[in-house]
């Protein structure tokens, strides 16, 4: 068949005591956006780094087919020569280079005697950045674009080695909705002028938006490849696909009986940390023990900033605004007093901000609550990894042992392990951005549970989330956010995806 | 998988005591790979001083020698303890060579000039080395200044003092009683038979609260379900540590006892040790350097912590400053100049990563001790000083390239 682009067949990769590839079989057609789903550790990214030469020919068994020929990559340069380029998830810009240098590094614009073309580089940047829809100045820093901007600038890095085929990891896991539209957008032109891609992507309504066929890896094998193009492949028969079985309900049910007032803001307002902004203006809201609150808002809106800012101030300046808990005005201007109150803040980059990687399972459990742990100053190192193993258990962590290291786990465990390091200080409010990000819908399906099994504790629990239907699933009450405004408060039986989304673009005069 | 699995809590019908005799895992490899990038170290300086006691014909185990070495590097040992615990939560010292020289001077001239008693010199050294890691610890921790920098600037700074406070001459020689800091020993307490029955006496004390300390912890760990090595494993290993405890006493025992400055390390490696494993303010020294920003978000107060972690190095180079210039008997201007970079070496040669969050004080003793070892062997060898230090520099560069292919080689089993 001359329509297939990439055959990969019998792909199989071993590491020392894992198998995290079986025989795995991927068929892409020439010009097609082919989606990969699976759960975290069913080997998606595995497979993609067999294919652009991460792990070379010989580190695995199976044959690679690309464009009818069968290929052989001794390293990334050998599958970018045949125009494989992958883009992965966390982007490989150099912050204080220019978008032009970035666009061309490694394949630079020469001009007489090897030096730099400057005129040639930028204005090829200039060219490359019309053609992925961004007018930008090619020489500015790319650290003054946004994740969006430096997404699509990955893209324009791509198109400047003339590929062929595309592979994007979770491309939009880090933008909000109306920059993923504008990815997807741009996927389906760049598909329109022959360029094939594959996507790997959680979000299964983007996939069913835009693929043309999806191929489900389940525990290291294919599942099966669907073809999208009929139309009737729902989100939840790529589900089923991925996690085996039906999910009943993808949101856990749960009785909703709010009780008292634990948390309460009045006024709140930060400023930037250097800008002369204000980066929440003027908030107020309240969350009762036992609710599950969300809070809405497109990403810029100040909804981390707003969740720091309460946790023991640690985002932003001239904070202003008074804080309840339980009725009473309270004072937390450091971390430490904010988890004496009984607050609890989960960020949404569990890498950079929620977890020591190079440590143990049991440090990171342990981390915000030693001092329950210890004595004048002593810490009762078995009594710490009792509490490690009950956090295990609790929370089904899938680790070996409390003492492996966390970086080795999938992102699914570690957000268990950031979720029970707060658990571990028995917070009344527990404050969870994104608590789903990146993780597989088996491990989200677990997220969601334990939050219901604190709300039924009678803790209170805040969610910030990017899908609206998370929200709308888990929440008892939402409040929108629209540039730094609290723009909205719905009750869920009221709110649907589109009232939200209307409320968290409401302009700002109109939020005053 | 060797551990054994706590599967079922609160079912255990034996007494503790008795379980503490036969369970447990006895797979040897296991516990090697266990901590892979610990035991590499001592296996390497078990081969070292392997090595170099057979090149030296016996030379470097000899009572004397054993005694020279202790003696020669325990100020650098000293000052590895505050460094190493200064590269756990990310920082460095450039300074401790200056600060050594500074505490050194101060002391002497307030002995030497002033006739103050001896211990007033050692107190005063001690407090100028303390002040000098709160000015350091002031910029690092509270005007969030790179510590390299910082200490950069500590370096010329205090040197420049050091001049200042000495005048620009060497003052020598301290009384008796301070020379003893560093060269004097407790002997002949129990009386003469050829050999120093305190040193043993005090050795075999060491070894048993060491044996009863591990044996606690063994019964400790048993009592809330945690894998431990088997009996016999765990006999073996208390035994090997006594015959190398009562092997160098004996040693030292035969030569002139036990040196003060011995003690004065022990205590210290013993206090650091444990403080680094077993306190909060340790753990969090940890969690500092592995993530800074997940570490002030569990609400770690980062800065009070840097702040004291380099009040504690200024302490330590302090008891530093005053056993060198005990030993030296007098300060010189130039005194310490380079100690920054022995400790340095000894913390990475000791498993420190240079990122951070990783390494351990043992480690550090063990890393300052293969060198102490190999400059002392290469010494006694009679090579020339150009070679030594291109030895030096190339087991510091094997032992970081051995680590770093150590982690590469864990991050790929995923």
């Amino acid at each position: 068949m001359d329509d297939v682009l990439l055959e990969m067949r019998g792909i199989t990769k071993r590491f020392p005591g894992v198998t995290a590839l079986e025989d795995v079989s991927l068929v892409v057609r020439r010009g097609e956006i082919h989606a990969i789903c699976g759960e975290n550790g069913a080997g998606k990214s595995t497979l993609m780094k067999v294919l652009s030469g991460v792990y070379p020919a010989g580190a695995y068994d199976g044959e690679i087919r690309f464009d009818g020929r069968p290929v052989h990559f001794a390293g990334i340069r050998d599958s970018e020569a045949v125009g494989i380029v992958i883009i992965h998830q966390e982007l490989a810009l150099v912050p204080y280079l220019s978008v032009a240098e970035n666009i061309f590094l490694g394949n630079e614009r020469r001009g007489r005697g090897g030096l730099i073309d400057w005129n040639r580089t930028n204005a090829d940047a200039r060219g490359l950045l019309a053609s992925v829809g961004l007018d930008e100045n090619p020489v500015a820093p790319v650290i003054q674009l946004g994740v969006g901007k430096q997404q699509l600038v990955e893209i324009a890095k791509a198109l400047s080695k003339d590929v062929r085929l595309l592979i994007l990891d979770e491309p939009t896991a880090a933008l909000n909705d109306v920059d993923s539209a504008h990815l997807l957008d741009l996927l389906r032109r760049l598909r329109d002028r022959g360029i094939t891609c594959i996507m790997i992507s959680h979000k299964l309504s983007e996939i069913t938006a835009i693929a043309d066929s999806t191929t489900v890896i389940r525990d290291g094998r294919t599942v099966e490849t669907l073809d999208m193009a009929s139309g009737d492949v729902t989100q939840e028969r790529i589900i089923r696909g991925m996690v085996g079985r039906d999910l009943e309900s993808f949101y856990p049910d749960r009785d909703s009986a709010p009780g008292a007032e634990v948390l309460r803001i009045e006024d709140w307002t930060v400023w930037h940390p250097v800008q002369p902004r204000k980066v929440v203006d003027g908030a107020s809201l309240t969350v009762r023990a036992g609710e599950v609150v969300g809070i809405a808002g497109l990403m810029g809106a100040g909804r981390t900033e707003l969740a720091m800012s309460v946790f023991g101030r640690s985002y932003g300046r001239n904070i202003s605004g008074r804080l309840y808990l339980h009725g009473r005005e309270v004072r937390a201007r450091t971390v430490a007093e904010a988890i004496q109150h009984g607050i609890a803040y989960a960020t949404e980059d569990r890498k950079r901000y929620g977890l020591n990687l190079i440590a143990d399972v049991r440090a990171n459990i342990s981390a915000a609550g030693l001092g329950k742990l210890a004595r004048a100053g002593w810490v009762n190192g078995n009594e710490e990894i009792k509490v490690a193993e009950q956090g295990r258990r609790d929370l089904n962590i899938k680790t070996r042992t409390v003492l492996d290291v966390v970086g080795t786990l999938s992102g699914g465990n570690q957000q268990k392990v950031v979720l029970s390091k707060w658990l571990f200080t028995d917070p009344d409010v527990l404050i969870l951005d994104e608590p789903t990000r990146g993780i597989d819908v088996g491990a989200k399906f677990e997220i969601y549970t334990i939050i219901n099994r604190l709300v039924a504790q009678g803790k209170a629990v805040v969610v910030i989330s990017s899908e609206l239907p998370e929200l709308l699933g888990m929440c008892d009450r939402i409040y929108t956010l629209s540039a730094g405004r609290i723009t909205g408060e719905l009750p869920v039986g009221q709110a649907t995806q589109e009232s939200l989304m209307a409320l968290m673009t409401m302009e700002k005069e109109l939020a005053g | 998988m060797t551990s054994t699995k706590p599967s079922a809590p609160a079912e255990q019908t034996e007494s503790t005591s008795s379980a503490a005799l036969h369970i447990g895992t006895s797979d040897p490899l296991t516990l090697v790979m266990r901590n892979l990038r610990q035991s590499g170290i001592y296996i390497a300086f078990i081969v070292i001083v392997a090595l170099f006691a057979s090149l030296t014909h016996g030379v470097l185990l000899s009572p004397g020698n054993i005694t020279n070495i202790v003696l020669q590097y325990s100020y650098i040992l000293v000052l590895a303890i505050g460094m190493v615990i200064l590269i756990i939560a990310g920082h460095i010292d450039l300074s401790v060579g200056s600060i050594v020289a500074l505490t050194g001077a101060v002391s002497a001239v307030l002995v030497i000039q002033h006739d103050q008693p001896w211990w007033i010199g050692i107190v005063a050294a001690v407090a100028v080395g303390t002040a000098v890691g709160a000015w350091q610890g002031f910029w690092v921790a509270y005007v969030g200044m790179p510590a390299f920098i910082v200490t950069l600037a500590g370096m010329l700074l205090f040197r420049g003092l050091t001049l200042e406070v000495l005048d620009n001459v060497s003052l020598s020689p301290f009384p008796a009683q301070y020379q003893k800091v560093a060269s004097g020993f407790l002997n002949g307490l129990m009386g003469g038979q050829g050999y120093d029955a305190f040193t043993l006496l005090i050795a075999a004390i060491a070894v048993a609260g060491y044996a009863v300390g591990v044996f606690r912890t063994r019964l400790a760990r048993i009592r809330y379900e945690q894998p431990v090595e088997s009996f016999p494993l765990f006999v073996a290993r208390v035994l090997v540590v006594a015959a190398v405890v009562m092997y160098f006493a004996w040693q030292l025992a035969h030569a002139r006892g036990l040196p003060i400055v011995l003690i004065v390390l022990g205590v210290l490696v013993a206090a650091y040790g444990l403080m680094t494993k077993n306190t909060v303010f340790g753990r969090q020294i940890y969690a500092i350097g592995g993530n800074l920003p997940a570490a002030m978000l569990s609400g770690v107060k980062v800065r009070k912590v840097n702040f004291w972690i380099f009040v504690n190095m200024g302490f330590l180079a302090g008891i530093a400053g005053v056993i060198y210039s005990s030993r030296s008997n007098g300060a010189q201007p130039a005194a310490g100049n380079m100690f920054e970079l022995d400790a340095i070496a000894a913390a990475f040669i000791g498993g420190a990563a240079v990122a951070g969050g990783v390494g351990t004080v043992v480690g550090a003793m063990v890393g300052g001790l293969i060198m102490a070892v190999m400059s002392n062997g290469m010494q006694l060898m009679g090579v020339d000083q150009s070679t030594q230090s291109v030895v030096k520099g190339l087991v510091l560069l094997l032992a970081v390239a051995f680590d770093i292919y150590n982690k590469r080689r864990a991050g790929t089993t995923r």
